[in-house]
């Protein structure tokens, strides 16, 4: 690397995703208090769909010649890409779903925009680290700012609560990181993901495996309770349910790809060499979570309590393929993230047509909108993995990944409980078609252009991918080579 | 290409029935007819060239859909597919003709419901034919939940969770063997494995055959469905729209029967060998139980679903007798249940629509008003029991035939349940339409509902005197599938069968 502190222009490349969307991030507020406090203040998510294409653009760039920046603190792969471009996707459907949303509550500011780009650099880092400290760091930008976010319309007393749990446990989590990763220096030496796996991997140097292990659980906790798996996934459903609706709508998908990445990167990067170590705990904890979230979620009568374990559910499929520990398994994760990114999103954004979200609310839906009641219905039976849909494909490679690693048991019991999904998901669609309206129903709002544009691009993509999904798999297996 | 247009016409009105027709009830009904109407002639157009050569796929169409894993969306139609998907397309044809006031997304599910069903009889790619077992239960969920009617305790709401559920759950496992097999074999497509098979490149061993068979098994059991795991059925039957009912009694659970002759057999010959014993068990059970739980329904409905429960034993058990004469008698009655029970929901619907309910207290006397609709059910009712020179005469007969092969104590067992299900469709017949007070107003079938039945009274009498005209394709291609049960098999057969195939007419 050489001695010379400052970055090369390639580097700086590298990271020009980051640092576009930090310079919009500040200009969102700037163009802010150029308005009256009180009046209209347009434009502001037009500027953060810019910033969001302009660092997506940056992300294609930077993309097409990978390597190493900042001493190899970061790395851009096609799997960093992969990701930065999945990352702002969902960024631009949480600012489109938001704006009218916001509005509609005369609580549009522009701290909404600036913190859905601010969490979207520690997301992207995220995916792009190379260093443990990196993903300390990407977590945190990712996570204060999602706190706040989960804590926007302040007025509300169930927003505050899910703000206050979010950041209560999410604090308790990052410490089991921070505290894992502190261990993994003191005996290896070392931060960096190469150089712990080249130590790990000699067995004449490695450190002593019981120690190693604990430390690996430690982070493996830590990462557990990002992407909601099971024992650290009780949270989800409360602040899913808590914070303003496309708020946990980009909860249950931004910040979850991010952890996966991290998760993917840093144990088949790192932790590889003692991956007979980690995987049979990791397979317990994707069983566990499949189990929970998905017989938990029979019970809701609450359609975003029903999303919220339904995410469980989801991150327990994931979880299978990168139990898969192959090539085949990353490319499912990433072709299942998303697919349930498209799909989870389609579902949040029309469960944010209205205030109440109970079960109830949506009976007889089909005869007052039928066209909203359609495209839930796309989401539903994407969810529930029928065929024609993105989500079919989404778990047919998981498992496909999980039996192709030998892990029948896995595979057979993880399908088996994606069946009792069926039912839940079954209850929304059920409740809008079979059931009639009840008396004095509330209308739902009229979606406006933005949320349509999100809810019918939601649909199409779920549904092109579910008949077409080369070209995604296509390019999540380019991408799932992970530069070692 | 008669297939294609058999398959993909149906979904291109379905489509239009959702969007462009969706306001035009009556525009989509003439749609909904024409396309119905081409389907049954297209699928009668294969029938030539199915003759020729039935143990060879005709009309065979494969195009790259997928480029890895490679699946195909690759469909062919041989002896065993080509009459179950002909009586589909015939029976769309009836249930769109018996929901002329319907409107258009009615319509437009019944369309993507035969699209789905032919596909399953069609598709050649394991993969696929998982896709189109799949489709059908959207089309299902919509029919049965939105315009199902509560009959009694069950709620139209509760029986398609129900359905959906069950058969839901019990076919995710067998996508996992599908993968299974894939990895294994390089390849979803059917033929090829096949190819695999015969040329020794691909074996199972028994230990790897169990677990594969019974996921295959399990998804084909709850769909036929087998008992025990039929309580889905009465449920969804009972509410189910009469035209539903149609397809869904006279040709679901036939998805079932025909995966595990297409499948099960050939793919994992040592398991299904080695299950058969208890398999031919619960397929006893299933003839006896619900021809003695159908004789105490109150409602036609619920009976008739009991009778397919006992019936469909009588396939499963003409599948695992493992000789010839039951797998054409398991084949033959496929086709032949699909037509009697799509004919006896047919009159029940009639009968529903004319009182408002299928209990059958609410009837009584009607045939001295309604000579028509009387002659008609009773002759459906008389081929459904198994009475000579009707149709599902030929199929019991053959596929007892080959369960007293199988060992003789099936045989007996399974005859009993032929009395019983003359006991309870005549007694049926009695309390409905006959009686000491004649009912007086009720009316006879009209035109439009002769129109719908007449085709199925025929095609009863016929496949019942000449089964000639029919059984020969089926039979061709269920050698075979026997032929290729003996390939994959590592231990040897114990007693090859010595006699020879006898044909039933």
């Amino acid at each position: 690397m050489g001695t010379n502190v400052m970055p090369s222009g390639e580097e700086l490349l590298r990271f020009l995703p980051e640092m576009i969307l930090a310079i919009f991030a500040v200009l969102v507020m700037l163009w802010e208090s150029r308005h009256d406090e009180h009046g209209e203040r347009p434009g502001m998510p037009a500027f953060a769909l810019i910033g969001l294409g302009l660092a997506a653009a940056a992300s294609i760039v930077a993309g097409a010649a990978p390597g190493y920046a900042f001493r190899n603190m970061l790395v851009v792969d096609s799997f960093a890409t992969f990701f930065r471009l999945l990352l702002m996707g969902i960024g631009a459907m949480a600012v489109m779903t938001a704006s009218p949303f916001l509005r509609a509550r005369k609580a549009e500011g522009g701290e909404y925009y600036s913190l859905i780009l601010l969490s979207l650099i520690g997301q992207s880092l995220m995916a792009a680290s190379n260093e443990l400290i990196m993903v300390f760091i990407g977590i945190e930008i990712s996570s204060i700012s999602s706190y706040v976010l989960a804590g926007y319309l302040k007025d509300d007393k169930r927003v505050n609560e899910s703000a206050l749990k979010y950041f209560l446990l999410g604090s308790f989590a990052t410490g089991f990181l921070l505290y894992g990763v502190s261990w993994i220096y003191g005996l290896t030496g070392s931060t960096n993901l190469n150089e712990i796996a080249s130590i790990l991997g000699n067995a004449d140097i490695a450190p002593d495996a019981v120690l190693t292990g604990a430390a690996t659980a430690l982070i493996l906790a830590g990462l557990c309770f990002k992407v909601s798996a099971f024992p650290f996934q009780s949270w989800a459903p409360d602040v899913y349910q808590g914070a303003a609706t496309p708020v946990g709508a980009f909860l249950s998908a931004a910040p979850k790809a991010a952890a996966f990445a991290t998760l993917l990167r840093v144990f088949l990067t790192a932790f590889d060499p003692m991956a007979d170590r980690w995987l049979p705990l990791l397979i317990v904890v994707a069983l566990l979570t499949m189990v929970i979230g998905n017989l938990a979620a029979l019970w809701q009568t609450d359609v975003k309590r029903i999303l919220g374990y339904s995410s469980i559910a989801n991150a327990g499929y994931v979880l299978v393929a990168v139990a898969a520990h192959s090539t085949l398994g990353i490319s499912a994760v990433l072709f299942y993230l998303a697919a349930y990114s498209v799909m989870n999103f389609g579902a949040f954004a029309v469960v944010s047509l209205r205030e109440e979200t109970e079960l109830k609310d949506f009976e007889g839906l089909a005869k007052r909108q039928p066209a909203t009641a359609a495209l839930m219905t796309v989401f539903m039976a994407s969810l529930i993995g029928l065929p024609m849909t993105a989500g079919f494909f989404g778990k047919f490679y998981i498992f496909q990944s999980a039996i192709d690693a030998e892990l029948y048991w896995l595979a057979g019991l993880g399908l088996l409980t994606s069946a009792v999904a069926a039912f839940y998901y079954l209850r929304v669609i059920a409740a809008m078609y079979m059931k009639p309206s009840p008396e004095g129903a509330p209308e739902m709002a009229v979606p406006a252009a933005s949320q349509q544009a999100v809810m019918f691009v939601a649909a199409a993509l779920t549904i092109g991918f579910g008949i077409f999904p080369g070209w995604l798999l296509d390019w999540a297996t380019r991408s799932s080579g992970l530069l070692r | 290409m008669y297939l294609l247009i058999a398959l993909f016409l149906p979904l291109v009105v379905f489509l239009a029935c959702l969007t462009a027709l969706r306001k035009s009830q009556q525009m989509a009904f003439t749609a909904s007819l024409f396309a119905a109407g081409v389907s049954l002639l297209a699928s009668l157009a294969m029938i030539p060239e199915v003759m020729q050569n039935p143990t060879k796929l005709s009309q065979a169409t494969s195009v790259n859909w997928i480029p890895y894993p490679p699946i195909h969306f690759s469909v062919g139609v041989d002896g065993l597919s080509l009459w179950l998907i002909a009586v589909t397309a015939l029976l769309t044809v009836v249930a769109v003709v018996m929901s002329s006031g319907r409107d258009s997304m009615f319509l437009g599910w019944l369309l993507l419901l035969e699209a789905g069903i032919v596909g399953v009889f069609a598709a050649q790619d394991l993969f696929l034919f998982f896709v189109f077992f799949e489709l059908t239960l959207l089309p299902v969920l919509f029919l049965m939940g939105q315009y199902g009617k509560d009959s009694g305790k069950a709620t139209s709401m509760g029986a398609t969770i129900k359905f959906f559920v069950f058969t839901f759950a019990g076919s995710v496992l067998m996508l996992a063997a599908m993968t299974y097999l894939f990895l294994k074999a390089g390849t979803f497509d059917y033929q090829n494995i096949l190819l695999q098979v015969q040329a020794g490149s691909f074996r199972l061993s028994p230990a790897e055959q169990m677990p594969l068979f019974l996921a295959f098994f399990l998804a084909f059991a709850v769909k036929t469905p087998l008992f025990p795991f039929h309580a889905w059925q009465a449920d969804a039957y009972a509410t189910a729209p009469s035209p539903l009912g149609i397809v869904m009694a006279g040709l679901m659970g036939k998805l079932g029967t025909y995966g595990l002759l297409r499948f099960c057999l050939p793919l994992f010959p040592n398991a299904a060998r080695e299950c058969a014993g208890w398999i031919n068990g619960l397929a006893i059970l299933a003839i006896l139980y619900g021809a003695l739980v159908a004789i105490v329904q109150p409602n036609i409905k619920r009976l008739l679903a009991f009778s397919s429960l006992s019936h469909l034993g009588f396939v499963v058990l003409g599948i695992f007798s493992f000789h010839i004469n039951g797998l054409d008698g398991a084949a033959y009655q496929m086709v032949c249940h699909a037509v009697t029970t799509g004919a006896l929901f047919v009159l029940a619907g009639v009968l529903e629509e004319r009182k408002g309910s299928c209990e059958i207290s609410a009837f009584g006397g009607l045939a001295s008003r309604t000579p028509w609709l009387a002659t008609t059910f009773l002759i459906a009712a008389l081929a459904s029991s198994g009475l000579p020179a009707l149709n599902n005469f030929v199929g019991e007969y053959l596929i007892l035939q080959g369960a007293a092969f199988a060992g003789f104590g099936y045989a007996a067992a399974a005859g009993i349940g032929v009395i019983l299900s003359a006991v309870y469709l005549l007694w049926m017949y009695q309390r409905t339409f006959l009686g000491p007070n004649p009912d007086e107003a009720t009316a006879d079938l009209s035109t439009q509902e002769a129109i719908a039945i007449g085709p199925l009274i025929v095609l009863m009498i016929w496949m019942g005197v000449s089964s000639g005209n029919f059984l020969p394709v089926q039979s061709a291609v269920n050698q075979k599938i026997l032929q290729q049960t003996k390939m994959n098999v590592e231990f040897r057969v114990a007693a090859p069968v010595a006699a020879e195939a006898v044909h039933g007419n």
